[in-house]
């Protein structure tokens, strides 16, 4: 049966831990370790989930959970799996949850490795777009315009000069078993995802957008409708990757505006109608390729 | 029992396989290599049962192995060098998290020059790291450390990773008759791994956190301890291998002809071997000299060192290493432990062997000879400076 918020179980495995008001990154890891169950195994590298979850005495995951080094989320994770595999253990979930930056640049190099290797470990990456425990710098992920510590917004450059990175299909080009996109915004698609990948053997890994309303700039009541707006205007999507094919799982009628969901953040409140423009553009490039390569 | 001739890097490759570790994380570098070639041959024959598992870089081989650490199982890893280095984060990471991996260093120089012949300068720069830090002489011990080094680091009051170290080619490609134990009599001279520092579905934990101000001393006093209480449990893993296998080792250090010497001189690794024989070659002119091997750096052998030279009239310490700006660091903690025991006698230090360069018997005989000026002085073996 698939889990739905009816039928999602009530215990709490991330609680009591001191994440910011309106926290997208502990929401996902909340509701993931719900699926996953009592016996997930969580290995998270320094950055927002372990600054806020591991502060002796107060440890906040009711199930086994570990930091790793920063760069080490993926190979730590294949040291656990392999660790319970040599000691006959089986009905375990190891799971990874990084950062942007701990997954996209500081953490490429392992999980890439353990992707090669097929290890049996679920790798989520919750994507809030900067280095948000450190204070907001930019990382690989952050998207072009967006306004970080260090990339200022200032009359000669506005903001992030790069597109992030594409995580999704760099994963999927490894021929990974099981990768998908997801956002808190659609936590129903996100717990499906979750769901499935449990049951899948070898590396499965999920990328979910999870807002920051520190680092983004908007209302911490408004982390689950601007997750949902960035899918709605096309800067995001909801995707799968299985069996050497991509799917889209959710293609918007029509997108809403770029613009109104930029405008909302203080990040991209500094953006000219021209940036806007960059910003649609490429964004329907990126469609015609989904649109093209997607099922 | 069976006698093989082997070189030091299979030697202690054969004494992984009896140690049976569950988790091998392997990567390749010059010259430890054929390590985790051995390994993953022993896996592949069947005879030895372990995820073998093929990482990216060192740092990801030591990441994996702290992860297969934490819930419980044995785990081994090798490196050298440059790969000792890149995995330097996850060093004090292991010792911080009190996971018991055993890695196998070759000693190798470190780049820049590039150079890949032997130096002690890569473990020795990661002397702080809260690893216990052993040197072997030759195969034989390389074998018997590499299954000691199980029961030591994994031992309840130590629970410390364990690096034992090889010199670089001299020790790890030199070819020598070894004595290879029977896999029955390694069981029953190393219990199987067993921690409540781990991660278990029947009792689920959080490891790896952060401890703020208040409490961070506490871990690292632990920490310390835990590397103090290494000293006694090398003499009870000693005395059961012993027992077991007919092979006496003697602690942390290793005294020949010390007692009555005047003049001796301090070294760690294969190098010893030829200072033997120089010490009997003297010996036998009537010259009161001895050697006095170091075999482990971490913990330090304070006391020893202080007991072999308390009757000298000047020491030496000749090391394959050079902490920049100062001396070399054997030298360091050597004149520390003088220091600490008000033991106030002239010490040498003679740095030699740098990128593999050749330590000649000659240089050997030279040192003690200028041992007799009893001058206290730091000096570079073979360059022609003074």
């Amino acid at each position: 049966m698939a889990v739905t918020a009816k039928t999602l179980d009530e215990t709490e495995f991330f609680y009591g831990h001191k994440a910011c008001a309106g926290c997208g990154g502990s929401l996902a890891v909340r509701i993931a370790l719900k699926v996953l169950g009592e016996n997930a195994i969580a290995v998270l590298p320094a950055g927002c989930m372990s600054a806020v979850g591991f502060n002796y005495p107060q440890l906040c995951f009711g199930n086994n959970a570990i930091i790793s080094t920063f760069a080490g989320t993926a190979s730590m994770l294949t040291g656990v799996q392999a660790g319970l595999k040599a000691q006959g253990i089986t009905d375990f979930h190891a799971v990874g949850f990084a950062g942007d930056g701990g997954t996209a640049d500081i953490g490429l190099q392992a999980l890439s490795g353990a992707i090669d290797r097929n290890d049996d470990i679920l790798y989520i990456c919750y994507d809030n777009e900067a280095y948000m425990n450190t204070g907001i710098q930019k990382s690989s992920l952050t998207p072009f315009g967006a306004r970080t510590t260090t990339t200022p917004a200032g009359k000669n450059i506005h903001g992030n000069l790069r597109q992030k990175k594409n995580m999704f299909e760099i994963v999927a080009a490894h021929g990974i078993p099981y990768a998908a996109t997801a956002s808190v915004g659609y936590l129903n698609d996100f717990m499906r995802k979750v769901e499935k990948a449990k049951s899948i053997k070898g590396t499965k890994y999920i990328h979910i957008l999870a807002p920051c309303p520190t680092g983004w700039g908007v209302k911490t009541d408004e982390t689950v409708e601007i997750a949902k707006e960035v899918v709605d205007c096309g800067l995001w999507y909801l995707a799968e990757y299985e069996n050497g094919s991509f799917t889209l799982n959710h293609e918007p009628k029509e997108f809403s505006d770029v613009s109104d969901y930029l405008r909302k953040q203080s990040r991209f409140r500094h953006l000219t109608d021209e940036d806007i423009e960059i910003i649609r553009k490429s964004r329907d490039a990126k469609w015609e390729f989904i649109k093209k390569n997607f099922k | 029992m069976a006698r093989k001739f082997l070189s030091g890097n299979e030697a202690f490759a054969y004494g992984v396989r009896l140690a049976r570790p569950q988790v091998i994380s392997a990567y390749p570098i010059t010259p430890q290599t054929i390590v985790v070639e051995k390994l993953s041959e022993f896996v592949e024959d069947g005879s030895l049962k372990s995820e073998f598992v093929h990482v990216e870089s060192e740092h990801s081989a030591l990441s994996c192995a702290m992860g297969a650490s934490s819930t419980g199982a044995r785990a081994f890893t090798a490196t050298s060098s440059q790969g000792l280095l890149y995995m330097a984060e996850c060093l004090p990471y292991a010792a911080g998290g009190r996971f018991p991996v055993v890695m196998m260093n070759a000693n190798r120089s470190t780049a820049l020059p590039w150079n890949i012949y032997g130096d002690q300068r890569d473990s020795l720069s990661q002397l702080d790291s809260g690893w216990i830090q052993a040197y072997a002489e030759n195969a034989q011990e390389a074998l018997d450390l590499a299954l000691m080094s199980f029961y030591i680091a994994e031992h309840k009051k130590v629970s410390t990773p364990f690096m034992a170290n090889l010199d670089g080619f001299v020790l790890t490609h030199t070819y020598e008759v070894v004595d290879v134990p029977d896999a029955e009599q390694a069981d029953e001279f190393l219990p199987s791994f067993e921690t409540d520092n781990k991660m278990s579905l029947s009792n689920p934990k959080n490891l790896g956190f952060s401890a703020g101000p208040d409490t961070n001393t506490y871990f690292k006093y632990k920490e310390h301890t835990g590397l103090l209480n290494v000293r006694e449990v090398v003499k009870e893993a000693e005395i059961r291998f012993e027992k077991i296998f007919g092979r006496h080792y003697s602690g942390l250090t290793e005294s020949y002809k010390t007692d009555d010497a005047d003049y001796i001189l301090i070294t760690l690794g294969s190098i010893s071997g030829l200072v033997r024989e120089i010490v009997d070659r003297l010996r036998e002119n009537g010259e009161r000299v001895g050697l006095l091997r170091i075999r482990y750096m971490r913990p330090f052998p304070n006391e020893e060192i202080a007991r072999a030279v308390r009757n000298a009239k000047a020491v030496a310490v000749l090391e394959k290493d050079i902490s920049f700006g100062n001396e070399g660091t054997v030298y360091t903690n050597v004149n520390s432990a003088l220091q600490k025991a008000g033991i106030n006698i002239p010490a040498a230090n003679y740095i030699g062997g740098l990128g593999g360069k050749n330590i000649s018997p000659q240089e050997i005989e030279n040192i003690f000879e200028e041992l007799k000026q009893e001058e206290t002085a730091v000096r570079f073996l073979g360059i022609g400076v003074r």
